[in-house]
């Protein structure tokens, strides 16, 4: 679009709706970069639409324009959210100014979307199409490295589309990857292990990479300057990359752990199993018709319920392998966890008595954080339910059914 | 009698085509007044004697303009005070002052009472800016409006578009203070509300309602195909005062042969059939114009075609077009899950679940991805406003958990993986079979 009216010399005005959080900015950019910025000043202090039009009416004749201006507003999904005048009044606006304007509004939301309740004066609709397998190549091939050939960067390029290109079609995303990990593609060569003809080498190399890349970079996890220092020090890493999500990050002390534990096993399975799995002594649980009808959906499906405080303790002694007196440190450690976020609390903050709480993590980071505390868990997946035996020690007899995980 | 053809300007076809493009799309993008409004006559006389009376003889009027968008309410209105204009410059009587409102810029009684005072240039107007708070403004405005009579002030007319929004002030002040000079015996005042709202009138208070005079001019138009097919001609139709006369003659002899096509016909029915209204059918001319250049100087059949195909398609489908294999083997799991849960809102996992199921069945491992990376293409799907959460309250649950309804029809997904660039036969079949 820029490159479109800047080679064709169009008096325009380029509005980002994000930077605009009030509509006095919105207007103060058109005019700005229509009539200069004496025209701008001439807005009052918190300026309504009425103002704007005004405004633009009398410097439009001051200084009329044989050719017609544009306004060019993007993220223009972000309009919706303002007044509710603003988007027709801006669809409008050659009416209501008078003059020869086009507002031209671009992005990724279909115009269904947008459209006001009682209707409004509706634009042409024009569809950008997305690129295609061969154009994105193209595209991604322009930026290639000085120093190296062309189709040696195209059949890089050609790598880095295999692997990300069912995953992204970004060509913003795309064109990161691909600045970040052409040096690490280079560097066989730069060693001078490789020609630059020798494909399957290069691609041996740069494979793992671009996966590792995938679950790093691509998600964000790391910085792109992480990243770099990375490929710089040791590659043949098996540590845990310090992402920002990685459960590496967050040092627990030793009860809060456990305590975290207690929370997920709470959360996810029945309270009725309770009695199965952690007492010594349990009978037989009878299921009724009606557990039988409601078993299909498994917890994992639908995410964590919310447990009494009392269930939580009472789990947690359980699964404590010492004598652990209920002091005021391990409820204060409650409530560290729920400051962290990863328990959320579900009551209302003033039922001081009962508070019910719900876990806010996932199976993996429990999983982690149970590798750091010395007992071995066995979490039996079924369909129903989470069958969570503590096998403490040595002993790792355990029977082998579907969906077993050993932590 | 021959010499004088003779002499007629013969401009250059790069002349031709531009004057052919300024004058059309005047017509179609900037709201050029037609000479003669089309299938509203009665309407326009209607409207014609009221503003005849009010600026001639002095009398008050209230009137709404009531019909659906892109009907030609404006429109009317501006034909209307045009023909005022021309008459009245005939006689040497009063001119009407006029004070133009909008609903979508006035949103607020005090805004709307300054720009009043501006447009009538009262005294209390320096320059631009209006001095005084609302009260003072309003009590000012009614004195200088109550102050005339019949014989001795100037008539003057209110224009309220959006007038459906001017009804939700507070208080409608504005309105009621309008309507009430309206209807008392003081300076001559017509008050013209135009709206796309049928149920208007409902919209106004009491004691707003029972001071209008229940004057609604609708603009229900109901035209036949051939008067829709005359409007395309005349839209097309070059006038009499074009500098090439040879030209426009060739470009109005296209445009016959246009209209009489077969296909063209049955694109302009089926525009006809989904929508009547002017806006439309400036669109759709509108795009087939932009095909015009010197190489090709006429609008052919194809470039209708071309243009109805434009206008009709699925802005959903184009976009399910643009995404990558993921997000769409994503959205064939959720359609699977609601054919068999019926529509019932879904999660992340449960879409997850749905995806390994496939997955398992194929044992294909190129589409292993890790959880984070589908939980990415899950946020583009929610960034696009594919999937939608059915309540806001994102803060208690987490983002996996969080039930979410998808905005796409079965019909559109199919339609969009026959179009799709590429797409896996897998993928295809899974999306093809009946339980997932």
């Amino acid at each position: 679009m820029h490159v479109l009216l800047k080679e064709l010399e169009l008096p325009h005005a380029t509005v980002g709706c994000v930077e605009c959080l009030s509509v006095a900015v919105l207007f103060e950019q058109v005019l700005l970069s229509f009539f200069g910025c004496d025209a701008a000043s001439l807005l009052p202090r918190s300026p309504s639409l009425s103002d704007f039009v005004r405004v633009y009416r009398q410097q439009r004749s001051q200084c009329p324009s044989k050719q017609t201006r544009y306004i060019v507003m993007e993220k223009a999904e972000l309009l919706r959210d303002a007044d509710a005048n603003l988007l027709p009044a801006l669809l409008r606006l050659q009416e209501l100014v008078e003059d020869n304007v086009t507002v031209v509004l671009l992005s990724e939301i279909v115009w269904d979307k947008f459209r006001p309740n009682t209707g409004c004066f509706e634009p042409l609709l024009l569809h950008f199409p997305d690129y295609s397998k061969g154009e994105l190549q193209q595209v991604l091939s322009r930026d290639k490295h000085p120093s190296y050939s062309a189709e040696f960067y195209s059949s890089y390029i050609n790598i880095l589309l295999g692997v990300f290109f069912s995953v992204c079609r970004d060509l913003r995303e795309l064109r990161h990857l691909a600045a970040l990990n052409f040096p690490k593609f280079c560097e066989p060569l730069a060693e001078g292990k490789v020609k630059e003809t020798d494909a399957h080498k290069l691609w041996r190399n740069i494979e793992p990479h671009l996966k590792k890349a995938m679950r790093t970079v691509y998600l964000r996890e790391v910085s792109s300057l992480q990243w770099e220092q990375m490929q710089q020090t040791e590659e043949r890493d098996t540590a845990a990359v310090r992402g920002l999500s990685a459960h590496t990050h967050v040092e627990l002390p030793y009860y809060s752990k456990f305590l975290l534990i207690a929370a997920y096993l709470a959360s996810y399975n029945p309270a009725r199993t309770d009695k199965r799995f952690f007492l010594k002594h349990h009978g037989k649980i009878r299921k009724t018709n009606f557990l039988k009808k409601n078993e299909k959906t498994s917890n994992h499906l639908l995410g964590p319920k919310p447990f009494p405080l009392d269930r939580l303790l009472a789990i947690f002694y359980s699964v404590v392998d010492s004598r652990v007196a209920p002091t005021a440190s391990i409820f204060s450690q409650i409530s560290s966890l729920v400051t962290l976020q990863l328990l959320t609390q579900v009551s209302h903050a003033d039922q001081l008595d009962a508070p019910k709480y719900k876990c806010a993590v996932s199976m993996d980071f429990i999983c982690a954080i149970s590798r750091c505390v010395c007992t071995c868990f066995l979490i039996h997946g079924s369909r129903r339910e989470n069958r969570i035996v503590q096998v403490n020690g040595p002993f790792t007899s355990f029977l082998l059914k579907e969906n077993v995980f050993f932590l | 009698m021959s010499k004088r053809k003779l002499l007629q300007a013969h401009l250059p076809a790069g002349e031709c085509v531009s004057q052919l493009q300024e004058v059309l799309r005047q017509r179609l993008c900037h709201q050029q007044l037609p000479g003669r409004p089309e299938g509203v006559e009665a309407q326009h006389k209607h409207l014609l004697e009221l503003l005849k009376r009010t600026s001639v003889h002095g009398e008050s009027n209230s009137v709404l303009i009531v019909g659906p968008r892109g009907a030609g309410k404006t429109m009317l209105l501006k034909c209307v005070l045009r023909d005022l204009q021309e008459e009245e410059e005939e006689e040497a009587g009063k001119n009407l002052l006029q004070v133009h409102l909008n609903g979508l810029l006035q949103t607020d009684d005090r805004i709307a009472l300054k720009e009043i005072t501006r447009q009538l240039h009262l005294e209390n107007v320096v320059g631009d800016k209006v001095f005084g708070s609302f009260a003072e403004n309003l009590s000012f405005l009614l004195e200088a409006l109550k102050k005339g009579d019949r014989s001795s002030s100037r008539p003057v007319l209110f224009v309220l578009d959006e007038f459906d929004l001017f009804a939700a002030h507070k208080n409608q002040t504005l309105l009621y203070n309008l309507l009430d000079v309206s209807q008392s015996a003081q300076a001559p005042v017509a008050v013209v509300g135009v709206t796309c709202r049928l149920d208007v009138l409902e919209l106004l208070e009491k004691r707003v309602k029972s001071r209008f005079s229940h004057r609604q001019i609708h603009l229900l138009s109901d035209p036949t195909f051939a008067e829709y097919l005359g409007r395309v001609r005349t839209r097309l139709g070059l006038p009499d005062h074009f500098p090439d006369g040879r030209f426009a003659a060739d470009w109005n002899a296209s445009v016959e042969t246009l209209c009489e096509d077969k296909s063209v016909e049955e694109v302009l029915r089926r525009h006809f059939n989904s929508s009547k209204d002017f806006r439309s059918l400036h669109v759709l001319l509108m795009l087939c114009l932009s095909r015009v250049s010197v190489a090709k100087p006429s609008i052919r059949p194809a470039d209708l075609l071309e243009a109805s195909r434009l206008c009709f398609a699925d802005a959903k489908a184009n976009m399910l077009h643009g995404l990558s294999i993921l997000e769409l083997c994503l959205i064939i799991a959720m359609k699977h899950l609601n054919d068999v849960y019926e529509g019932e809102p879904f999660n992340l996992q449960m879409v997850h679940n749905e995806f390994k199921k496939f997955l398992q069945r194929k044992s294909n491992s190129m589409y292993n991805f890790d959880p984070p990376v589908i939980l990415k293409a899950f946020e583009h799907l929610q960034q696009l406003e594919m999937i939608r959460p059915v309540d806001s309250s994102s803060a208690k649950t987490q983002r996996e958990y969080q039930l979410m309804r998808l905005m796409l029809d079965h019909s559109q997904i199919m339609e969009a993986l026959q179009k799709y660039p590429q797409c896996p036969t897998e993928v295809k079949q899974w999306a093809m079979s009946a339980f997932g």
